[in-house]
């Protein structure tokens, strides 16, 4: 394992990222290093290019009076003359703090309070008046900066500035300024900090992560190296700014290695923008690789008799076949050329169109995905992986190495990172990449970061005997069951929820001997089955309540429990008994947040009695449930809802035996 | 936006007013006198004279049947009224053909979309630059100099308003696929394409829920400002009209019964009978 000690001798000269700037300026000066799409042209910046405009913006601040240790607010969506900023920022000793472009005012004016932003840099006018409405209450900032001139004509340019402007300024001041900024992009050390990042914050006030040029050099250094990045590399840059990903890959690593970053059209334009550019280096959250397989699916059922058969002929084959050749294991001849012949009829083609045919690495993270969508794009030769990592980290805590790539674990610790498990299961890190500090908040940073270094993440897992590192549950959801063993309700629901035909469950079995588990059917998979096969139904109750319809729920469940039982830690989560709730659980009844996510305490208590049956062993349960409509009147719904007995596999099989 | 019209501009720079939001606007680039027009025996406009400034977003509202399609049909040339006259850039408008007036620089769009619906989006807004492509149709065929230079210039002119009007993602769509309010937009940007001194916007937000209106007068304050197109529209949607436009002339029954800012027609007593309705003699 590299530590930083070691690292850092090599980092001597390159201890900034304007630093990185110049070298990238110098060895590869002619290769482009941004791109971005305007007026339906790709218009394109090499790093010499790069080099003269950071350093006319950086001139411009100065001229502004932009000082050391200040604090500037980058508002907008990706586009070069943003990043610019960022690194024109951190020439000038001042540290960039990157917003969420689609966070209220309200919102905005907390963070942009609590760092004192002196310089806000706005996308367009619609940012503008977001910070000019901030402005109202928070009095710290004296100066706006924006990119689109579209629309500003009329506004007050006292305190506002178009960025070309500044630009222009910082050119003409290149004789009177041109040492000072040599001056302070020299002094940059290591230490510096480099960005700072607000994170969401489920809980509280977002908290605003400092991470020092240390934290992202030697992570963006560490984690290229993993991949192999190298020059001409491409990346699509989409994903929101404030994002401590977007950070390391666009600016981190894209300066480290010196590789294209490609900035999109607009954010309706990011998947014909991809398959133009057609990125090496790729990342995605799930639910974008999921969309896009839906489409794929969708046109397909659209296609002649012929290419569905082949289509569908192909796929069958990837599936046993790419993974395999991905990883480099050994597959016969015949099943070599068969995948060849699907590589020029199908994957090939259906590749370029997603824009993923020139792919080296791809990863995804944030939530769990879908093991059926995680193989389809294995399958097709992509070589998508998962990585495990938070902005307190600088993104990198564990990820997959090539050969090593599994739909259920996130990997092994990357380089330089080490990792452990507390008693409780909670994962903790320690890492060159990890973060200095929050932003004036002591207590928080004491809490999250003890004095050793080792950070706790909030999430519940452990390491596979492969090394390979599991994440199971928030922390605070994992309970333990009457024997002791571990409960992680959220895994198994992860799981369920695969299932296209079921939209939501809640496993209950906290501190109890056996799991038992409410689902809700997907009206939109279930009712389509339904019109398929010639199955009447009027509401949603009576589908859900269906012979056939829990048949094959109850199919699904027992699948989840022959996989939950594989594994010898979580066996008991297995579900013994389950039932189809007879109303989808709703953010306006209060089950779930507004981002759908279940409130397992109110659910509970809302539904104690359905949960008594389940630990019971009637077959059904007659039930009234309160409910909200739209207009906000309130109902009844009144049901008897049928429990069954899943079948249960493994150790938790043989108590269950015992039992009886 | 053409020379012709930026030279009238000049000429009367010292005429006009400056609008509470800072926009100049120049003197009188239409004036209608004395118009009437007739259908057989029936009076669509009887008598009536107003003019358009450079540079003002003129709406011209009434409730149904008074006349203002039909007004904004003898604007564009598409109607020639019986009587009266239009001075158009300081001259007297001679009978002419729709197309004609086109390449006086007065571009419109449609209540009813009249898009090329197989059309992507990118081929309808090209259509638009029509009068910008003077090749012959032999340079065209072998795409060969004037004919190649002038498609690019004319993308070009193309591509800067589909920046401007948040389209590029429907760049390539065929225009049948998409949905009514895009449809609107794209109508905009065609006759945004001809770069018009004057732009004639019939019942723009026609059908529209209230975001796609909210979009719809952004871009039309937008236009006006950016490009600075004196804009005629029509429109139903009385706090539309109030809130975007500078001048607003009235209409009913083929009448004009107030002509304006929106303040001194909202208090115009003719006008507030029209539209609560008073019984007609």
């Amino acid at each position: 394992m590299t530590t930083t000690a070691e690292t850092s001798p090599k980092l001597d000269d390159l201890c900034s990222i304007p630093a990185l700037l110049a070298r990238n300026a110098k060895r590869y000066g002619m290769q482009t290093a941004y791109r971005e799409k305007e007026f339906g042209i790709w218009q394109s910046w090499t790093w010499t290019e790069t080099e003269a405009e950071v350093r006319a913006m950086a001139l411009g601040f100065l001229a502004l009076g932009m000082a050391r240790g200040d604090y500037v607010a980058i508002i907008g969506r990706n586009r070069p003359a943003l990043y610019w900023a960022m690194v024109a920022a951190q020439s000038v000793g001042a540290i960039p703090v990157p917003l969420y472009q689609d966070a209220v005012a309200e919102e905005m004016a907390y963070v942009l309070d609590h760092c004192g932003a002196r310089f806000v840099i706005c996308g367009d006018q619609e940012q503008v008046d977001k910070v000019i409405e901030v402005q109202e209450t928070v009095k710290c900032i004296e100066q706006i900066a924006y990119l689109d001139k579209r629309g500003m004509r009329k506004y007050d340019h006292s305190k506002m500035n178009w960025l070309e402007d500044i630009m222009r300024e910082g050119r003409a001041a290149e004789t009177r300024l041109g040492a000072e900024l040599d001056k302070r992009k020299a002094e940059l050390t290591l230490d510096h900090t480099c960005v700072m990042l607000y994170t969401s914050g489920t809980t509280g006030k977002p908290k605003g992560v400092v991470l020092s040029n240390r934290n992202i050099i030697v992570t963006s250094k560490n984690s290229s190296e993993f991949d192999h990045l190298k020059p001409g590399d491409e990346i699509l840059a989409y994903l929101p700014m404030a994002w401590v990903g977007d950070f390391i890959f666009a600016i981190g690593q894209a300066y480290w290695t010196g590789f294209c970053v490609n900035c999109p059209e607009s954010a309706q334009t990011m998947l014909t923008d991809l398959r133009e550019i057609g990125p090496t280096y790729y990342f995605a959250p799930p639910r974008i690789f999921e969309n896009m397989l839906t489409t794929v699916m969708i046109r397909m059922e659209d296609a002649s008799p012929l290419k569905r058969r082949i289509f569908h002929h192909s796929m069958e084959h990837a599936r046993g076949v790419g993974p395999k050749l991905l990883d480099g294991k050994p597959v016969s001849v015949g099943a070599k050329l068969k995948y060849a012949l699907g590589n020029l009829l199908v994957y090939g083609p259906l590749k370029d169109t997603l824009g993923l045919r020139r792919i080296r690495v791809a990863y995804t993270a944030g939530e769990a995905i879908g093991p059926e969508i995680f193989e389809f794009y294995r399958s097709l030769g992509i070589n998508l992986k998962q990585l495990y990592g938070q902005t307190e980290a600088s993104v990198f805590i564990t990820q997959q190495p090539d050969g090593e790539v599994r739909n259920d674990t996130v990997g092994v610790p990357s380089p330089g990172v080490e990792v452990k498990i507390g008693e409780n299961g909670e994962v903790f890190y320690r890492s060159p990449g990890t973060f200095e500090s929050y932003y004036k908040n002591p207590e928080s940073t004491a809490s999250t970061k003890d004095p050793e270094g080792w950070v706790a993440t909030g999430d519940a897992g452990f390491f596979e005997e492969s090394g390979h590192l599991r994440i199971i549950d928030r922390a605070k959801d994992v309970g333990k069951m009457a024997d002791g063993s571990m409960f992680a309700p959220k895994y198994v629901e992860n799981k369920l929820k695969f299932f296209p035909n079921i939209l939501e469950s809640v496993v209950f079995g906290n501190g109890r001997d056996r799991c038992v588990a409410f689902i809700n059917i997907d009206l939109g998979a279930v009712g389509s089955w339904a019109e398929r096969n010639n199955i009447a139904y009027s509401s949603y109750q009576e589908l859900a309540g269906l012979k056939r319809v829990l048949d094959t729920i109850q199919e699904h469940v027992e699948q989840v429990n022959e996989s939950v039982a594989e594994d010898e830690m979580l066996s008991n989560c297995q579900i013994h008994r389950f039932l189809v709730l007879h109303k989808e659980l709703d953010a306006d009844d209060g089950e779930m947040t507004r981002t759908r996510k279940v409130r397992r305490r109110i659910v509970e208590e809302k539904y104690a009695d359905l949960i008594d049956a389940l630990y019971g062993d009637k077959d059904e349960i007659y039930t009234e449930t309160e409910v909200t409509y739209e207009d906000g009147r309130k109902g009844k719904l009144k049901a008897t809802l049928e429990i069954r007995d899943a079948k249960v596999f493994g150790r938790a099989a043989g108590q269950k035996v015992a039992a009886e | 936006m053409n020379e012709q019209g930026e030279a009238m501009r000049d000429t009367d720079a010292n005429e006009g007013y400056v609008t509470a939001d800072g926009r100049k606007i120049g003197g009188v680039a239409m004036e209608m006198k004395n118009i009437t027009l007739r259908f057989g025996g029936v009076v669509a406009i009887k008598d009536i004279s107003f003019d358009i400034r450079w540079g003002e977003v003129r709406a011209i509202i009434g409730p149904n049947g008074a006349g203002k399609s039909s007004m904004l049909n003898v604007i564009s040339g598409f109607y020639n009224p019986q009587e009266g006259e239009i001075i158009y850039k300081g001259y007297r408008r001679p009978r002419m053909r729709p197309y004609q007036v086109a390449r006086t620089g007065i571009a419109r769009t449609f209540q009813n979309i009249a898009l090329f619906e197989g059309m992507s989006v990118l081929d309808n807004i090209m259509t638009g630059r029509l009068h910008h492509m003077k090749a012959n149709m032999f340079q065209q065929a072998i795409w060969w100099g004037k004919a190649s230079r002038e498609e690019q210039e004319n993308r070009e002119a193309v591509e800067k308003i589909i920046d401007f009007l948040e389209i590029q993602h429907i760049r390539k769509t065929p225009v049948a696929r998409l949905p009514y309010g895009l449809k609107k937009r794209v109508e905009l940007a065609r006759a945004l394409a001809a770069e018009p001194s004057i732009l004639l916007l019939d019942e723009p937000m026609a059908g529209m829920n209230v975001e796609e209106k909210e979009d719809m007068c952004r871009f039309i304050l937008d236009v006006n400002d950016e490009f600075n197109t004196t804009t005629v529209l029509i429109e139903h949607d009385m706090g539309v009209v109030m809130d975007l436009s500078d001048r607003v002339v009235v209409m009913d029954y083929g009448k004009k019964i107030g002509d304006g800012t929106p303040d001194e027609v909202r208090n115009n007593e003719e006008v507030i009978k029209a539209y609560l309705g008073v019984a007609h003699d």
